[in-house]
């Protein structure tokens, strides 16, 4: 439930009246404190956690690094996002693998929480690995689970060890047994046993986990947990790590909108590292976890790499170049300007990437007006127009136009505004295009959301160094490199110094404003 | 940890019952109880604030009474809505959402029976054609209950054409309430939240949808608002159907979904038995959650 905007926003809204103060005063910390409290309550962090934690918060707040700071608000918020990280785990984990195969991973966790589509995913990643696991089908319980696992052994060609039909009938225990008995026969490196979802409290079915448990002697216990889960999250991961003592924990469906607090509970409370994030229904959207990520999320930070990896992945490498010399060399037509369009609508929801900005939770109200249709128009005005009359707009006279409306459905005003944003657009990007900083504020800085080739390349780049820019782009290096010796955060070299959010640095960061929301919406087919 | 608890406040709450007055630990403990148990900062904030209130005009110090207040101001807020399912019209078409692993196909089973033991003649449609083996499971707990299934006559059919005709057979063989089970999508999925549109138009051709029911998760945490919120823009929810109260949930997300959405919580599922399910009364539900 974000819509009491983002921590930073409230935090800077609770520092507002400090501004003249040099320093701050324990009321004003507890103030701040109260804030990040409700933050993180909102983001399903249990209370003891957050009890913890605003206390740790507390003390390194009244301490001098923040009394330094320029910004305090900044200053607090970076120990929060510093602490978070250190809570979930810091550093990656990856999966333990035995030294006599078959590794044994036994998957345990509440009904519903993903296990056996994890198994799925699991099975094929490791797959890409060049490991040959085994699927055991010990969820005996839910109807048609068994069935289930076979389908899904099947998507990732993965061979399933059910030979008890589920549905309440069959022993778990004998056939997990079984199962990596027949793995150690047929050569199979690794093990993957599908349990059945049980409940905490249902102290039946966790003997039945701790008889699995002991009677194959897994390498890894993963306990899988639903990224959208509350404050129940403690109890049942506490009873689960006395019931089957999990070594490590997956995080599924985080491709909602959750802020996936949970994850933060159950890393605190059992000390267990989370090990992958599920992602999505496909048995791809898998991927390892990421706790700097987690914790932007948690704070509703933004996700800056999320953000560029999708729009890497949409954006094809080649046709970026390509764009990037028609920018140059004054060529961007009107078919270019749709293509772009289509690549950034591939990358998914506008609105979802928008969020993703740093600060775009204080602009729920924006982004709940952005109408994403206003793409669909647009393409189906430049749809509407000969291939000439795309590659050189100047051939547009009113007759021409009057005859595009009516092929797009639209009126003439319509195509008219299409018409003048669109050669605003390429203006901008021009000037992208040639090392100077788009007039649009607040969106220069971000690689990625732009989007258009040279801010990719850069974000590559970026995060491999630490000191000075080296943007393949010199007036954008010298920008940056002049920022950093002003002491100035740039993007990208804060988030990879720091390893935080971006915009954490020292002073206030370009944060986009509603004004640059609004400014964006108009370049993509807003009103 | 792992004896098996109710569901209940009870034991959170019992500390403050049982101490001798009202005083700054009682209120600390109210609200981490009230947190604990998923209402949510603000929920647990304005709850708060009223039985501050009221023990300040009653000039009460016995916490008993503030375990009365808790009672009465939870149920008030529960009952605000009208529990009631509407199921008059013939055949009565019951669509069941939900994002993924909430369990709508469990709950469709346990609801199907319940509508059988008043005797009502059932007929299941299986319009999860996405997730693997969703059918058969659904088969089997239509089996359980004694009820019809209607099966896609392929695989991966188009979801909207197995509701049309589930409805269409209901129609011709007088079947009295069809339920019809959905694929599991998250709210924030814009493609598949539009073909929960579609098939919401596409049943609409044949019959009136007489109720939308969301499932919820007790275990989920305030995102069930978020989840809540998109699920009503494009499925057009009626009821809430809580489900895995017979864990350690506490599920309190609901009073903030149902304020915040206007809509009821019509049943909750309490367990992986047939039989686990039951109407939502408010009185009950209050009565259980504070203790």
């Amino acid at each position: 439930m974000a819509t009491f905007g983002t921590l930073s926003d409230r935090l800077a809204e609770t520092f507002k009246h400090l501004r003249t103060k040099g320093k701050l005063s324990a009321s004003d910390v507890d103030g701040t404190v109260r804030e990040i409290r409700r933050a993180l309550l909102d983001a399903d962090v249990s209370l003891d956690v957050v009890k913890q934690f605003t206390a740790r918060v507390r003390e390194r707040a009244l301490g001098d690094e923040v009394n330094k700071a320029l910004n305090p608000a900044q200053q607090v918020v970076q120990i929060v996002n510093e602490e978070l990280v250190g809570i979930l785990g810091g550093q990656q984990r990856r999966l333990q693998f035995a030294k006599n195969p078959p590794t044994v991973i036994m998957l345990a966790g509440l009904q519903g929480a993903g296990k056996t589509t994890l198994a799925g995913k699991l099975a094929k990643h490791l797959v890409k690995e060049g490991h040959t696991p085994l699927l055991v089908a010990s969820d005996l319980q839910r109807p048609n689970a068994v069935n289930q696992l076979q389908v899904v052994g099947g998507q990732a060609g993965v061979p399933v060890y059910a030979p008890e039909p589920g549905n309440g009938v069959g022993d778990p225990v004998k056939v997990a047994k079984d199962g990596v008995a027949q793995a150690a026969r047929a050569q199979h490196d690794v093990v993957i046993i599908d349990t059945a979802g049980r409940l905490g409290v249902d102290a039946e079915l966790m003997k039945q986990a701790s008889n699995i448990r002991k009677a194959t002697n897994p390498d890894e216990v993963l306990f899988v947990i639903d990224a959208m889960i509350g404050q129940d999250a403690v109890a049942t991961a506490k009873a689960f790590q006395e019931g089957v003592d999990f070594t490590g924990v997956v995080l599924s469906k985080l491709d909602g909108d959750a802020r996936g607090g949970a994850a933060l509970s159950v890393a605190s409370v059992t000390g267990r590292p989370i090990i992958f994030a599920s992602t999505g229904e496909g048995l791809d959207d898998f991927e390892p976890f990421h706790p700097d990520r987690m914790a932007s999320r948690i704070l509703d930070l933004g996700d800056i790499l999320t953000l560029i990896e999708q729009a890497q992945q949409a954006f094809d490498e080649e046709e970026a170049m390509k764009v990037a010399e028609k920018l140059a060399s004054e060529q961007f037509t009107l078919e270019d300007f749709l293509k772009q369009m289509q690549q950034l609508r591939g990358a998914g929801s506008i609105k979802k990437m928008l969020g993703m900005l740093p600060g775009a939770g204080g602009m729920k109200q924006q982004l709940e007006n952005f109408d994403e249709r206003e793409i669909v128009r647009t393409e189906a005005i430049i749809q509407s127009m000969t291939p000439a009359e795309r590659k050189n707009t100047k051939l547009l006279n009113g007759s021409r136009r009057l005859r595009i409306a009516k092929g797009a459905g639209m009126t003439v005003t319509d195509v008219n505004q299409l018409v003048q944003r669109f050669e605003q657009a390429a203006k901008m990007m021009k000037t992208v295009a040639r090392g100077g900083v788009p007039q649009i504020p607040g969106m220069g800085p971000i690689p990625g959301a732009g989007g258009y080739g040279g801010g990719k390349r850069q974000s590559a780049k970026n995060k491999k160094k630490s000191g000075g820019s080296r943007s393949g782009n010199p007036a954008k290096r010298a920008a940056e490199n002049q920022a950093i010796a002003e002491g100035r955060p740039v993007a990208g070299t804060a988030e990879e110094s720091k390893g935080a959010g971006f915009g954490l640095g020292g002073a206030p960061a370009p944060t986009p404003s509603a004004d640059d929301l609004a400014n964006f919406q108009k370049l993509l087919g807003g009103r | 940890m792992a004896e098996r608890a109710s569901w209940s406040l009870g034991s959170a709450l019992r500390g403050i019952f049982g101490a001798k007055t009202i005083d700054d630990d009682t209120w600390d403990d109210l609200e981490a109880a009230l947190i604990t148990a998923d209402f949510g900062p603000a929920v647990t904030e304005e709850i708060v604030e009223q039985i501050k209130a009221q023990v300040e005009r009653y000039r009460t110090t016995d916490p008993r009474d503030v375990q009365r207040m808790l009672r009465e101001v939870v149920e008030e807020r529960l009952a605000k809505y009208d529990p009631t399912l509407r199921l008059t019209e013939r055949p009565a078409v019951v669509l069941v959402v939900g994002v993924n692993g909430v369990g709508k196909t469990t709950t469709i089973g346990k609801f199907a029976r319940f509508l059988r033991s008043y005797d009502r003649s059932v007929v299941v449609g299986a319009a999860d054609t996405f997730r693997a083996a969703a059918v058969d499971q659904l088969a089997t707990w239509a089996e359980r209950a004694g009820v019809g299934i209607v099966r896609p006559e392929r695989e991966g059919q188009d979801p909207a054409s197995v509701a049309f005709q589930t409805v269409e057979q209901a129609k011709r063989d007088g079947t009295e309430i069809v339920v019809i089970d959905t694929a599991g999508r998250l709210h924030t999925k814009g493609g598949l939240m539009d073909e929960l549109g579609k098939i919401r138009r596409v049943v609409e051709k044949q019959a009136p949808i007489s109720e939308v029911l969301l499932v919820l998760d007790a275990t989920t945490g305030q995102n069930g608002l978020a989840q809540a919120e998109a699920f009503i823009e494009h499925g057009g929810v009626t009821g809430l159907v809580l489900t895995k109260l017979d864990g350690s949930a506490k599920g309190g997300f609901v009073l903030a979904v149902q304020e915040k959405t206007g809509l009821p919580i019509k049943l909750i599922g309490q367990g992986e038995g047939i039989a686990d399910l039951t109407g939502f009364t408010p009185h009950v539900f209050a009565q259980k959650l504070v203790g």
